[in-house]
């Protein structure tokens, strides 16, 4: 029976990517991401997370294999036309310091060349969804924002020109616990709504069961495997398993 | 008659010469900066030039001014009239701050921004307007400013040649053992600089507060 390809927002297939010919970062990655699910992609550092995300908006080529994006090879496609196509947000980094939380949303959109009401209107909206209010927050600079307000604002950047797809680098890495909780349950509600594909590296398995629609656990460079939430508390995968057990054990400290 | 009463008395002169001074260094300054820039660029583009740009504007800055000036009096165009001479002269001085600064200021903003612009889909051009040049605008700015002062300073010399300025007080100064004569050339000149030390340290000021 013949799979609907429709699905699939975008695709890995044997994929590798090496820095030079000795050292592959990543190793025959096979991966299939559903059009608008969140799929989370774990594992330690270095294990080909964010390289895997650079590989989607074309930061970087594969050294051999296919990057697909709706179908069609991420190498064949216009590279500006492609990352326009895809929401990008990273940890920390990322804003532009010289430019004013408008100016940061609002440069995408520019660039596409929209009209000066749609952009204002546009602006405003996507500020207030992601709970910054326009009239407080559009004329501050990064530097005069909480770590949490500047996070809000990549994730108000990176869905200013409403990207069917959007990437995500730990992009709730640096926050203390409570605004990260914070944030993740207002993303999951953000991303119910808008339908957004998503591609969420981390490297917090809380954070993985909590916004996963599917979970791929990477290793060396592939995929271990992808797994529900369910799944993944449930497997049998040693890998998987080492990861449940700091869960558990984490959860299990707090209810003693 | 003290040195006030010399330059109430020529003040007209001053303001003239002190205007051709003006306009011999805005000249200078206007083409350096529109060489200088694009060049400061392309070094941070192809590190590779590196040796080649920097190296060739080190030797230009280490020949005297005055053998600059007779350096360029043979060549056709230019030495048929002494401002076309000086202002060439000037801009190539002005020419290694700028063309350095540009390239220390683009080279050093952070790669993982530029990244991240890059990952936005902006277009190297975009980037270059849009985040480099923003970004490394007060280091840029310094070198304008270190220039401009070399600029006003060294365009004294352009009265050995007949190109007016300030330089006419002192080198007429100097032929007649005048303190009063040489000093209504050397402090408006002095003036000059301190003003615009001052008043493109002020912009750098403003341009760096937008940062972090």
């Amino acid at each position: 029976m013949m799979k609907d390809r429709s699905d699939i927002a975008i695709e890995f297939v044997h994929v590798d990517y090496a820095v030079n010919e000795t050292r592959a970062i990543i190793a025959d990655l096979n991966l299939e991401i559903r059009s608008h699910e969140i799929l989370i992609l774990l594992g330690r550092s270095g294990s080909g997370k964010t390289t895997t995300l650079k590989l989607i908006n074309c930061l970087l080529s594969p050294t051999r294999g296919e990057v697909r994006v709706e179908g069609r090879n991420t190498q064949q496609w216009n590279p500006i036309q492609l990352r326009r196509r895809i929401g990008y947000a990273v940890q920390e980094v990322g804003l532009f310091p010289h430019y004013t939380v408008e100016g940061n949303v609002a440069l995408i959109p520019k660039m596409e060349g929209w009209d000066k009401r749609r952009i204002e209107q546009r602006t405003t909206e996507i500020l207030s969804l992601v709970g910054l209010p326009n009239e407080q927050f559009a004329r501050r600079y990064p530097h005069e924002l909480s770590g949490g307000q500047r996070q809000r604002v990549g994730l108000a950047r990176a869905l200013a020109a409403d990207p069917p797809i959007l990437l995500m680098d730990e992009p709730f890495g640096a926050l203390d616990p409570l605004t990260r909780a914070e944030m993740q349950r207002e993303f999951k509600l953000l991303q119910n709504r808008l339908g957004t594909t998503v591609v969420f590296v981390t490297h917090d398995v809380t954070e993985a069961l909590l916004l996963g629609d599917r979970i791929v656990l990477m290793d060396g460079g592939a995929s271990v495997g992808a797994f529900t939430p369910e799944e993944f508390v449930r497997s049998s995968n040693e890998n998987v398993k080492a990861y449940v057990e700091i869960y558990r054990s984490s959860s299990q400290m707090l209810n003693e | 008659m003290s040195f006030l009463q010399f330059i109430l008395k020529h003040r007209l002169e001053i303001t003239t010469r002190s205007l051709e001074h003006i306009r011999l260094v805005l000249w200078s300054m206007m083409f350096s900066i529109v060489i200088g820039i694009p060049l400061g660029v392309l070094l941070a583009r192809h590190p590779r030039l590196r040796a080649v740009i920097l190296g060739t504007n080190n030797v230009i800055q280490t020949i005297p001014s005055l053998a600059l000036f007779g350096l360029l009096l043979p060549i056709p165009w230019l030495g048929v009239r002494a401002d076309r001479l000086t202002i060439t002269a000037l801009t190539l001085y002005a020419l290694l701050p700028i063309v350095r600064n540009t390239y220390t200021g683009i080279s050093g903003v952070d790669p993982s921004v530029l990244e991240v612009a890059t990952g936005m889909g902006l277009t190297p051009r975009q980037i270059l307007w849009h985040v480099e040049v923003p970004l490394a605008f007060p280091v840029l700015l310094g070198g304008v400013r270190v220039a401009t002062v070399i600029t006003i300073g060294v365009a004294t010399i352009a009265a050995a040649i007949g190109a007016g300025g300030l330089g006419e007080f002192i080198f007429r100064g100097l032929a007649m053992v005048d303190n009063n004569v040489i000093l209504a050339g050397a402090v408006p000149a002095a003036l000059m600089a301190l003003l615009a030390d001052g008043s493109i340290g002020l912009l750098q000021r403003g341009a760096r507060w937008r940062r972090r």
